[in-house]
């Protein structure tokens, strides 16, 4: 059985490398290719799910080693993996919404002529992204991260003609490489204090070293989440990477990619657990991404970059719920696993609005679209029903319970962060309510696209309905089923340990607020967009509208500090290198010929100046022999 | 007498290098083949030292030859390999044919449309090339140090012909232009290694001075001066043997090249062409930090410690540095040159770490930074060769017209960024944890290494092959079948060892292992070993 946990990242693997190297003679069959060896790796996951169910709570692990991968002295790192309910959850996950991914993308890239590369960088994707949550030590797992950063590379900058997305691309590389350093020094700091950075020994020893080590670790593992996960001050590169075609915005932000950051934490979660401060960082990063993703989320007009505002956002719930410790982690990978299915079906149903309207992504040029994509409608219907936490669907079961936690943090803490995320919920609710009327009610304001050809919406074929329409399923059912009985916590409990929080709200009282929010929420957006016609140029604005247009000036901020810094500082340094640091050597170069064309003087023909200079050079070569010997 | 395998691994390149030159003008292309047929006769050469060499013996040196060469000085012509060099050899030993292969129109005439160019002598750049892989090989083997000094300095020669001699074609500049910057790239090449190399054999003198007062007969051998170090025969006094060390270190370190030592490899490997760009970063430069771990530490560990601190910060100044530099970069072939030095940085920072990870990472590193170096640089060069400019913005959009092009430079850029999965990501990994273990804040500053170096190759791929196609760019051909020969093992090698590099850290180990000793230094321990707790139950 434990052999199938390689062949489970082997399969996509191979996909890729038979998919990139294969050249044109397979271009008839490359997306089944890449859809089968996807459904392949998903089959696997469930029959090694199957054969967890079986065993007892306590024994749901399987290893696997594979060989020795890079012993030098006291440094082992193996190539090994580990399959326990954590990774599984994620496996599950990943292969499973990513098949349907990749069967939607059947449809959505038929006519595109580099599609055989897609299907490839798709399945190159699932495997980083398998690596990443099957691998046994950090190392490895370090493998699958930034193999999940080239991945996203390559699928942002798919289209590469276009300049904007292949800076988006660099942009997306570059953001999460400084995250990567944050992963790279936790690792040393675990190699110099445990000597090892296997899960473990590291995990069950954390508590050994002194907490503040163990801060050092946890703030350092933060830095590698908030990159990959989009998490402030990192998020910059998120709403970009919409330049990637739109199953890659659906792989990236529900199965792949901004979740890593999340599984991080919370397998690191001895780690944080034995070191607050680390802990207190997490969940205020959690609650500021949340809004500030929440805020962005409202302001924008582009389908997709609202639909990016909202992940950051509900990341960000992840990522406080993972701060919270034994308290949330549970309930973090929960609303991980429903957000996947909800957020997935929307991102699919925002590419089939966008297949159906000449590819336009801003919504003020949509509406009135129910009645010509009903099954993009009620798809995307239910998944805007379930991230806004409607109760009795998935988010409102996994968001509920995080609020709840968040408010059982405790003291002043408890309140700030219970507020922030009541609050979060509120705008959740406006903009997303905002994003539904403004593409499927109201009335047609629909535009000629640059060549003058108007839209012609149409159902997309099924290929692309039927992943919408698993996905809607799960995003209905799902939380209900976790919650039964408990299922989900009982489930993890084993790995990620579980703590009943101590709040100061009881759980009808968060629910009861959470629902006052949530029609608040609603009702602000309908009397906003659904009672009267919406421009189709966007107004002016407030002050605070302008900057969430602009992402909040991330931009503006990085430009000034990071860029133009930069190139002063490059552009100096190149004046210095030519000048200063070659000048002293050619300085030198000219001494030496100023010297020698005065040595030259010396030569001058006359006896005694020569018999000066014997005397001098014997002198020297005296001393110098005569010191050699005192030596 | 047994056979002398390192005797004929440097002398088969160097009796090429002579068949190569006397191959008449009109059979030019004999030339190359007989060029490339020696260079893959070294290369199993090569592989036969790897198959007899033992990691485990336990012996310093192995398939040692010894013999008197000049009795009144005490040189002698000592061969011998450690783990280090057999590994490095092999480098050199399999580069070589690629750069052959690279460059099998390098030197051809010019057409007859030009008439008034110069000749190029096609046999001499090829022999060139071969003398250049005989000396270096040599300067592996040598434990001698006058030996290995003889051919440390003569390699200057022949690298100097290959600058100064080779160029790009003209491009937009006029042919007497390019060639005014070629020579002053060749001569400031020249100028730098030999003020490095006059200062050491000033030091080589001083060994010699200090060995003859102390054991009676003056030595240059390694392992007699080493023993005689251990037996407490021989003592240096404490400045005697800083400045020995000095003057040992300059000369490697301008070969290296060490930051503030470097401004002569951005010129010389603009200027030359890029096999032999590659010659130069991926296989000359790599005798110096070789020597430093040979001779630096072995002959003068006190030293060696002393000025630690020093060096690690020069080290870190220079990855930093020179990836910034490589930002700037309008030249794609600079860009890679300032790519380098930032390398070199980290191998000499793993070198002085003085821990195992830390030199047995620096070690990997050549071999890796060898490897990508060759596969960015050349393929780079095949770029440069279609469109007659090595400027950046020249290009734009080549990936839409030439994909297996693009996506190999993509791989060798990949590689230059040390992305896990390839080969660099292990070694430099190694140099980063080996250095943080013993100095942190260097460890850690090193790190941002990492991002710059993203940025550099990002933003080079990005401005050359996405984008709208420029219409200089458009009808350019994709790789050929030679070409694809030279960048296909590459790569599969780049993947090869970055998920295996075991065979290769197997035979390291040990070789870092004798070194570390020598200096008397041994790896920090872990504040909780949890592994030992592991092990315990």
């Amino acid at each position: 059985m434990e052999n199938l946990i390689g062949l489970l990242v082997a399969a996509p693997l191979l996909g890729a490398a038979v998919l990139l190297c294969g050249g044109r003679r397979l271009d008839r069959v490359d997306h089944w290719i890449g859809t089968l060896l996807a459904a392949v790796s998903f089959a696997l996951g469930a029959v090694l799910f199957a054969d967890l169910l079986g065993k007892d709570a306590g024994a749901r692990t399987l290893t696997s080693h594979l060989f020795s991968w890079v012993p030098v002295g006291g440094f082992r790192a193996d190539v090994a993996f580990r399959l326990d309910q954590l990774s599984m959850t994620f496996v599950l996950l990943i292969t499973g919404v990513g098949t349907l991914i990749h069967l939607y993308s059947v449809g959505y890239m038929e006519h595109d002529e580099r599609r055989r590369r897609f299907f490839g960088y798709l399945n190159l994707f699932l495997a980083a992204m398998l690596l990443l949550v099957l691998a046994d030590n950090y190392l490895l797992l370090y493998v699958g991260w930034e193999g999940v950063g080239l991945a996203s590379y390559l699928l942002i900058g798919f289209w590469q003609h276009k300049p904007s997305a292949a800076t988006a691309a660099k942009k997306a590389f570059l953001v999460n490489r400084v995250g990567d350093m944050g992963l790279s020094i936790a690792i040393m700091l675990m190699f110099t204090t445990f000597g090892t950075f296997a899960f473990g020994p590291v995990l069950t020893h954390a508590t050994d070293a002194g907490e503040g080590k163990l801060t050092a670790i946890g703030l350092m593992l933060l830095l590698a989440a908030c990159g990959k996960s989009a998490q402030v001050p990192l998020q910059s590169w998120l709403g970009d990477a919409m330049e990637g075609p739109t199953p890659v915005s659906a792989l990236i932000h529900a199965a792949t990619m901004v979740t890593a950051g999340v599984y991080l934490i919370t397998r690191s979660g001895a780690i944080f657990n034995a070191a607050p401060d680390a802990q207190t960082a997490v969940v205020t990063v959690g609650a500021v991404t949340l809004l500030f993703g929440a805020i962005v989320g409202c302001a924008k007009d582009d389908i997709k970059k609202a639909l990016a505002g909202s992940t950051m956002s509900q990341i960000g719930y992840m990522i406080l719920a993972a701060g919270l410790g034994p308290v949330g982690y549970v309930f973090a990978i929960m609303h991980l696993v429903t957000h996947g299915f909800f957020k997935a079906g929307l991102f699919l149903g925002a590419g089939s609005v966008m297949h159906g309207m000449n590819d336009e992504v801003d919504m003020r040029r949509y509406g009135g679209l129910r009645t010509y994509m009903p099954v993009t409608f009620v798809t995307f219907g239910l998944g805007y029903l379930a991230i806004i936490g409607f109760p009795g669907l998935s988010g409102f079961f996994s968001k509920d319970k995080i609020i709840e936690a968040a408010f059982a943090k405790g003291g002043t803490e408890g309140w700030i962060l219970g507020g922030a995320a009541l609050l979060g919920a509120a705008i959740t609710a406006y903009y997303m309510t905002r994003v539904m009327i403004l593409t499927f009610f109201g009335e047609k304001r629909w535009q000629p696209d640059a060549d003058g050809n108007r839209p012609h919406p149409h159902e997309s074929p099924r290929t692309m309905t039927i992943p919408m329409v698993v996905l809607a399923v799960g995003s209905v059912f799902a939380g209900g089923l976790f919650s039964i009985n408990d299922t989900f916590l009982k489930w993890l409990e084993p790995v990620t340990g579980h703590a009943e929080g101590n709040s100061p709200l009881s759980a009808i009282e968060v629910t009861a607020a959470t629902m006052v929010v949530l029609v608040l929420g609603v009702a602000l957006a309908w009397a906003q967009y659904g009672r009267g016609p919406v421009p189709v140029t966007a107004p002016r604005g407030n002050a605070l509208v302008r900057a969430a247009r602009r992402d909040l000036l991330q931009d503006d901020f990085n430009h000034v500090v990071l860029v133009r810094g930069g190139e002063e500082l490059t552009r100096g340094l190149v004046r210095a290198d030519h000048s200063v640091v070659d000048g002293i050597v050619n300085g030198t170069a000219a001494a030496v010929g100023g010297l020698s064309s005065r040595m030259r003087r010396l030569q001058n023909g006359y006896a005694r100046s020569y018999a000066v200079s014997m005397f001098g050079g014997a002198a020297v070569l005296i001393a110098a022999t005569l010191l050699m010997r005192a030596v | 007498m047994s056979f002398p395998l390192l005797t004929v691994t440097a002398a088969v390149p160097a009796a090429g290098a002579v068949a190569t030159a006397a191959v008449p003008a009109a059979r030019r292309a004999a030339a190359k083949w007989l060029a490339l047929a020696f260079s893959l006769a070294t290369l199993v050469l090569a592989a036969v030292q790897l198959a007899r060499f033992d990691p485990d013996s336990g012996k310093p040196f192995q398939l040692t030859e010894s013999h008197a060469w000049i009795k009144s000085f005490g040189v002698r012509y000592d061969l011998g390999v450690d783990g280090i060099a057999v590994v490095l050899i092999a480098l050199t030993a399999l580069l070589v044919p690629f750069v052959i292969l690279a460059g099998w129109h390098d030197a051809d005439p010019l057409e007859e449309a030009e008439p008034n160019r110069r000749w190029r002598p096609t046999q001499g750049f090829f022999a060139l090339i071969l003398l250049v892989e005989a000396m270096v090989v040599i300067s592996f083997e040598a434990t001698d140090v006058f030996l290995f000094y003889i051919f440390f300095e003569a390699m200057l020669i022949p690298v100097y012909f290959l600058v100064g001699g080779f160029g790009d074609r003209a491009g937009a500049r006029s042919e007497e232009e390019t060639a005014a910057r070629r020579s002053y790239a060749a001569v400031k090449f020249l100028l730098y290694n030999l003020a490095g190399g006059l200062i050491m054999m000033a030091a080589v003198i001083g060994l010699y001075a200090v060995t003859a007062h102390q054991l009676g007969t003056g030595t240059f051998s390694l392992t007699e001066i080493v023993q005689a170090r251990a037996d407490g025969r021989l003592q240096f006094a404490t400045v005697t043997e800083r400045a020995l060390f000095l003057g040992f270190f300059f000369a490697f370190a301008v070969k290296a090249p060490l930051w503030p030592l470097h401004t002569w490899l951005p010129g010389a490997m603009g200027e030359a062409t890029a096999p032999v760009a590659v010659l130069i970063t991926a296989v000359v430069d790599k005798v110096g930090t070789f020597a430093m771990l040979r001779f630096c530490l072995q002959l003068f560990p006190e030293a060696s410690k002393w000025a630690t601190p020093v060096i690690v910060v020069l080290s870190v100044i220079g990855i930093l540095y020179g990836a910034l530099l490589a930002v700037a970069q309008k030249d794609i072939k600079r860009l890679i040159a300032y790519a380098s030095i930032s390398h070199f940085g980290f191998i000499v920072l793993g070198i002085f770490a003085m821990t195992t990870q830390g030199q047995g990472g620096a070690t990997l590193y050549m071999v890796n930074h060898g490897i990508s170096t060759a596969a960015l640089m050349l393929v780079a060069g095949f770029l440069i060769s279609r469109r007659g400019s090595r400027l950046i913005a020249d290009y734009g959009g080549v990936q839409k017209v030439a994909p297996v092009l693009a996506g190999t430079f993509m791989v060798g850029g990949l590689a230059t960024l040390s992305l896990p999965g390839l080969a660099p990501f292990v070694s430099e990994f190694l140099v980063l944890v080996g250095t943080f273990s013993r100095y942190p804040a260097a460890g850690i500053v090193a790190t941002l290494g990492i991002v710059l170096a993203a940025l550099y190759v990002l933003v080079l791929y990005q401005r050359t092959m996405t984008g709208p196609v420029k219409d200089e760019v458009r009808g350019m051909p994709d790789l050929r079948v030679r070409e694809l020969v030279v960048v296909g093992p590459l790569i599969a090698l780049l993947l090869f060892l970055g998920v295996y590099p075991k065979p290769l850290t197997k035979i390291i180990d040990p070789a870092v292992g004798h070194t570390m000793s020598q200096v008397h230094r041994t790896d920090p321990k872990p504040d909780v070993p949890a592994n030992d707790v592991e092990a315990a139950k």
